[in-house]
């Protein structure tokens, strides 16, 4: 049996009065690509801010790597190193060159010196195919680029996982081709992902498994082949034919 | 033509007073740099705390800010500096006079970060905090560069009016420019020397003049 990098269960948020989660129960094993789709305000992205604490659930338990997240007094500034999170809006700094944006949690929070961290940057913006790209400003890059620079500021800190906010959905779509080829790539290199998008292609070529999520709950899941080729639940089926036009 | 040169540009009167006149502008300079900088730090701990979002915190911050910035500037001195003694508080000139305009411009300047600081998007303070930056360190190393740079332009604005409100300290009587240069027409029955100040004011704030009009121009050409 392989082990659990994220081991959610009974996850209850709400904002004030309105439940938004409602008892969510899902594990990601290592090494497996869980792609996450479902109506607006389902509460994806909810769920995923959740993960790393960017929200603040009611009740029920978050590990990370065996460690319990919402246990108080955990060290969280150290946890969100394992947990990569890519937003939709790319979030980079601005005022920071795509090293800089890179480089700044690895001297800031974990003390790195100025050349090591710089090293560990620039190898990991070359995995992004971005080798060339260092010393470039946000504003002097692509939106695909920039989605790139905010993967690979993830991944310098080396997670355990890594948590995709529909992260093509502000991309033109001639730039969404790029990024997806390197979620590709670290998937194949081994890396822990949950992913929500709308990118269905993507979700049957790279993802292991495939969650509905609906009104705060986990509608269905399952292989991508049977949840796209054989949807059986009533709302997905109706959410799938709503996306495919 | 003569009765004006006689009056206002009159250098021999220029002359005598000068000296006296660039004591005052040195009093304005060490003002200002004890003033500029006080105010700056303390506009940016009343913006940083108030970003804090802690309810009772903020309430007293916005009753500091909005009451120093309504109080009349020049009241607030002649407050401090003719009030404290009835306390049994017997404090130096300068200091009384730098803590009124501490009062004052450090509500200025919070209101300035304070915008700066709203004016980030949400989105850099979550993308920094996910990747395990403490709050501070966010503050320090991600929004405050931005939100500086964001409302430069309206820094430096308030900087000028800091500078031109020592002025007011002559309520008080402290030698500043204005002050030695209204002494100086008194003794000579001619406004020379306040002329001679006027410059002194203009050539201390023009660079800043440029130096905000060209930032502006900057700003708008890059919209
Ligand atoms: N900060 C907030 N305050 C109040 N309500 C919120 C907040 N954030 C989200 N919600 C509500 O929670 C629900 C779930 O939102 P969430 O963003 O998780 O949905 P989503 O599945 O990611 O939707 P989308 O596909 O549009 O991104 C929505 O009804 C939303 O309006
Ligand atoms: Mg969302």
């Amino acid at each position: 049996m392989s082990k659990a990098i994220l081991d959610i269960a009974a996850l209850h948020k709400s904002y004030g009065a309105t439940p938004v989660l409602k008892g969510i129960d899902m594990a990601v094993n290592e090494n497996e690509l869980v792609f996450i789709i479902g109506p607006s305000g389902s509460g994806k992205s909810t769920l995923l801010r959740c993960c790393n604490r960017l929200e603040e659930p009611e009740s029920g338990s978050i590990l990370v790597d065996g460690t319990d997240i919402l246990r108080p007094g955990v060290d969280l500034n150290r946890l969100r190193q394992k947990i990569g999170m890519v937003f939709q809006s790319f979030n980079l700094y601005p005022h920071m060159t795509a090293l800089g944006n890179v480089t700044l949690a690895l001297r800031k929070v974990q003390g790195m010196e100025k050349e090591a961290a710089e090293e560990k940057g620039r190898a990991a913006l070359a995995r992004v195919g971005l080798a060339e790209k260092v010393n470039a400003y946000p504003n002097e890059l692509s939106g695909g680029q920039q989605q790139r620079v905010g993967i690979a500021r993830s991944l310098a800190l080396e997670p355990r996982i890594v948590l995709f906010d529909e992260p093509t959905s502000a991309l033109d779509p001639e730039l969404v081709g790029g990024v997806l080829k390197v979620m590709r790539e670290l998937k194949e290199s081994g890396m822990t992902m949950v992913v929500v998008s709308h990118e269905m292609a993507f979700a049957r070529a790279a993802a292991d498994r495939v969650i509905f999520m609906d009104k705060g709950v986990i509608a269905d899941q399952g292989a991508p082949e049977d949840m796209f080729g054989n949807p059986k639940h009533e709302r997905l089926r109706e959410f799938l034919s709503r996306i495919q036009h | 033509m003569d009765a004006i040169l006689q009056n206002f540009f009159n250098m021999e009167i220029a002359s005598k007073a000068g000296v006296f006149l660039l004591k005052g502008l040195g009093m304005t300079l060490l003002l200002s740099a004890i003033v500029i900088p006080l105010g700056l730090l303390g506009g940016l701990a009343v913006a940083v705390l108030g970003s804090l979002k802690k309810k009772w915190l903020s309430v007293l911050l916005i009753v500091y800010v909005d009451f120093f910035r309504a109080f009349p500037p020049l009241v607030l001195l002649i407050f401090i500096y003719f009030g404290t003694p009835f306390l049994g508080l017997d404090i130096p000139k300068l200091l009384a006079v730098a803590i009124g305009f501490f009062l004052n411009t450090s509500s200025y300047y919070g209101e300035v970060f304070r915008a700066g600081i709203e004016s980030i998007p949400k989105g850099q303070f979550e993308a920094a905090r996910s990747t395990g930056l403490s709050g501070s360190q966010t503050l320090r190393f991600v929004i405050l560069p931005q939100a500086v740079r964001n409302v430069l332009p309206d820094l430096i604005s308030n900087t000028l009016e800091v500078i031109k409100l020592t002025s007011l300290a002559s309520v008080v009587a402290l030698p500043e420019l204005l002050n030695n240069a209204r002494q100086a027409q008194a003794l000579t029955y001619n406004p020379t020397p306040i002329v001679l100040a006027a410059l002194m004011y203009l050539v201390l704030l023009w660079p800043l003049v440029r130096l905000l009009s060209r930032l502006e121009h900057k700003s708008i050409s890059m919209h």
